[in-house]
């Protein structure tokens, strides 16, 4: 077992953008390294980023293994899987990082499975044992419970959750290795992209400020005064599942355990009861707001600030005075 | 030409809305609440029920739970299963992902046929969404998660619309597996035909011993399983403020404080 050693962080990319969570969890990483006294390694699957590698290393990596291939450029299950199990098994990594994406979620499982290890879903704290043994903790039974998960075997094999680490300072002055490994491509892995779907999309996981409307919405066209709060707010509008299931708005706004799971700075919710599933997906925003015609509506139990009454006067009220606001109008 | 075959994994969890916690001692009280299909993988019935109506052939559920959950099995035939199989026993108790996928796939050996496997995107009591995948290594199967759409099926490959932040509309060979989310079909409610035809299936059990000519036994149940909880508690709160304006100038309270909490700007 004492073989193993350092901790590697899987670097997720598509388009040849590396998603933030990659540098999150180098800095988590860093921080465990740094106690545990080992390294970090960053891997990083896809094609022509020996550029981008480098941030990895100003991120905290003090090496980057690059897989670099024309077929590696778009996620390929099968082929990431065969070149990290290559990569697991030639380095001997104690701990393996990945990001709780849907990505990182379709991905880990089989490289768990493949290398027969442990694998702790969707994590929101890393914390070490008094013997340097890593404890993962992750929420079950849909956000109500808090579970402490250890691992016996090697590696342990972690997917954490976007946003919960914070990314250190880019160091321009950080050194370290990029490692150019040769890349396993297995033929006619039988699963392919036809292609990416032309729509736009909120990427409400990134959203600072999010307007969400539920239920006490009485028709979709009324999404229309959330939105205008939300853009004068600067932020996006989300929504509870039950407009997503009528086909009010599309899916990408939804929030909750169906949904997305979002840590905005402000989560102004209106109109939503605040069921275990709606919560499970925003009760760590930084400040939340509610506006409920009922006083004794769940969300109030999370909300900092609330307004109890009727949404279709609160927030055309919000709208007036936030736009004589924006004029320079008292009042 | 040979029948088509679907494999539908099922896990019976309780209702999260009645199951009561045990805040002292951080446990969930399986009591509290009758076991019924997993809310995600009742969408993974109804993509094999809609499947099976296009290309015909035979749907099989597959569980591991406790004996008790038969009567989730016998609901799985009312909602389109022709066949349901419990592995149960007490070597497969305290089972993580690794040793519950192994079992499943062991299992999906046993049974010899299947050209498409479907699972519900995670379970509501996990939550991990890797028993899918897991499955599909142990398998040696192309895999799609977090299937929002199929698009099309013929009895060699699937169309899907993979929801991976944004979507993509991939192509997978069969055999496979897909991950289902809710939004891929609205799952029917069982007929009362639907349910007297379950009262009449027999629900298949299997044990340990019945899969060790393709398994190795010492891979399921806890014995097989690598990750350990070594402590859970109920959730609490974070402390919130819990500030509720009243009155003619609530609207103007939010506002001075989004000031103060430098929202507003
Ligand atoms: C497996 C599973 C997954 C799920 N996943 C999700 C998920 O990801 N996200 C999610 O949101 N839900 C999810 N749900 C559904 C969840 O259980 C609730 O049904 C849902 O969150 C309720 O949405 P709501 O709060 O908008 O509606 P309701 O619970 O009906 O609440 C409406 C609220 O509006 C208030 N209201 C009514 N009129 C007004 C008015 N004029 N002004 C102000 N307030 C008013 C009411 O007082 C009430 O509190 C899931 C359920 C299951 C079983």
């Amino acid at each position: 077992m004492s073989e193993y050693k350092g901790i590697l962080v899987f670097s997720e990319q598509r388009d040849g953008d590396i998603h933030p969570i990659s540098f999150e969890l180098l800095g988590k990483a860093r921080e465990i390294a740094d106690k545990k006294k080992c390294e970090v390694y960053s891997v990083l699957l896809g094609y022509q980023m020996r550029e981008k590698a480098k941030e990895l290393i100003y991120f905290g990596a003090d090496k980057v293994f690059l897989y670099d291939h024309p077929l590696l450029k778009e996620f390929d299950v099968i082929n990431y899987k065969q070149n990290m199990v290559n990569l697991i098994r030639e380095e001997k990594p104690e701990i393996v990082l990945i990001g709780a994406t849907p990505l990182g979620r379709s991905l880990a499982p089989r490289i768990a499975a493949a290398l027969k290890t442990g694998l702790t879903a969707d994590c929101i704290d890393l914390q070490l044992d008094e013997n340097g043994e890593l404890i993962q903790v992750r929420p079950a039974f849909t956000g109500n419970l808090i579970a402490h998960i250890k691992t016996s075997t090697r590696p342990v094999m972690t997917t954490v959750r976007y946003k919960v680490f914070k990314a250190r300072e880019r160091d321009l002055t950080r050194k370290g290795d990029i490692v150019e490994k040769e890349v396993e491509i297995v033929e006619d892995v039988g699963v392919r992209v036809v292609r990416k779907e032309s729509v736009e999309v909120v990427n409400i996981s990134d959203a600072e400020i999010i307007v969400s409307g539920g239920r006490g919405l009485k028709k979709p066209e009324d999404l229309k005064i959330l939105e205008e709060l939300a853009n004068l707010l600067g932020g996006v509008v989300g929504a509870s599942r039950p407009l997503v299931d009528e086909g009010w708005i599309s899916k990408d706004h939804q929030v909750g355990f169906s949904g997305n799971i979002v840590r905005p700075k402000l989560y102004l919710a209106c109109g939503i009861s605040g069921s275990p599933q709606h919560l499970a997906g925003m009760r760590d925003s930084e400040i939340i707001v509610a506006i409920n015609i009922d006083p004794s509506a769940p969300i109030f139990n999370v909300a900092d600030y609330g307004i109890v009454g009727d949404l279709y006067e609160i927030i055309p009220k919000l709208i007036e005075k936030l736009k004589n606001r924006k004029r320079g109008v008292k009042g | 030409m040979k029948d088509f075959h679907v494999v539908v994994l099922i896990k019976p969890s309780p209702d999260i809305e009645k199951v009561k916690f045990d805040t002292v001692r951080g446990v969930v009280d399986r009591s509290s609440a009758p076991l019924e299909i997993n809310p995600f993988d009742l969408n993974a019935l109804e993509a094999a029920a809609q499947i099976k109506e296009k290309l015909g052939g035979e749907i099989t559920a597959i569980s591991m739970a406790p004996p008790m959950a038969e009567p989730v099995l016998k609901d799985a035939i009312a909602r389109g299963a022709d066949r349901a199989i419990l592995l149960t026993d007490k070597r497969f108790a305290g089972a993580d992902t690794l040793a519950t996928s192994y079992t499943l796939a062991s299992a999906i050996k046993k049974l010899g046929k299947f050209d498409l496997i479907i699972c519900g995107e995670k379970t509501v009591d996990g939550d991990t969404a890797q028993v899918g995948p897991e499955v599909a290594e142990h398998l040696g199967i192309p895999h799609v998660a977090y299937v929002s759409r199929i698009e099309g099926v013929s009895k060699e490959r699937l169309l899907v619309v993979s929801d991976m932040g944004v979507p993509y509309l991939m192509e997978l060979r069969l055999p496979g597996l897909i991950t289902v989310t809710k939004d891929v079909n609205k799952p029917r409610l069982p007929t009362l035909r639907d349910k007297l035809k379950a009262r009449k299936t027999k629900i298949e059990v299997w044990t340990a011993d019945d899969l060790a000519d393709v398994a190795d036994v010492n891979r399921f149940g806890f014995s097989g399983s690598p990750t350990r909880v070594v402590k859970a508690f109920v959730l609490t709160e974070k402390k919130r403020k819990g500030v509720i304006f009243k009155g003619e100038d609530a609207v103007d309270k939010l506002i001075e404080v989004l000031e103060r909490e430098g929202i507003l700007r």
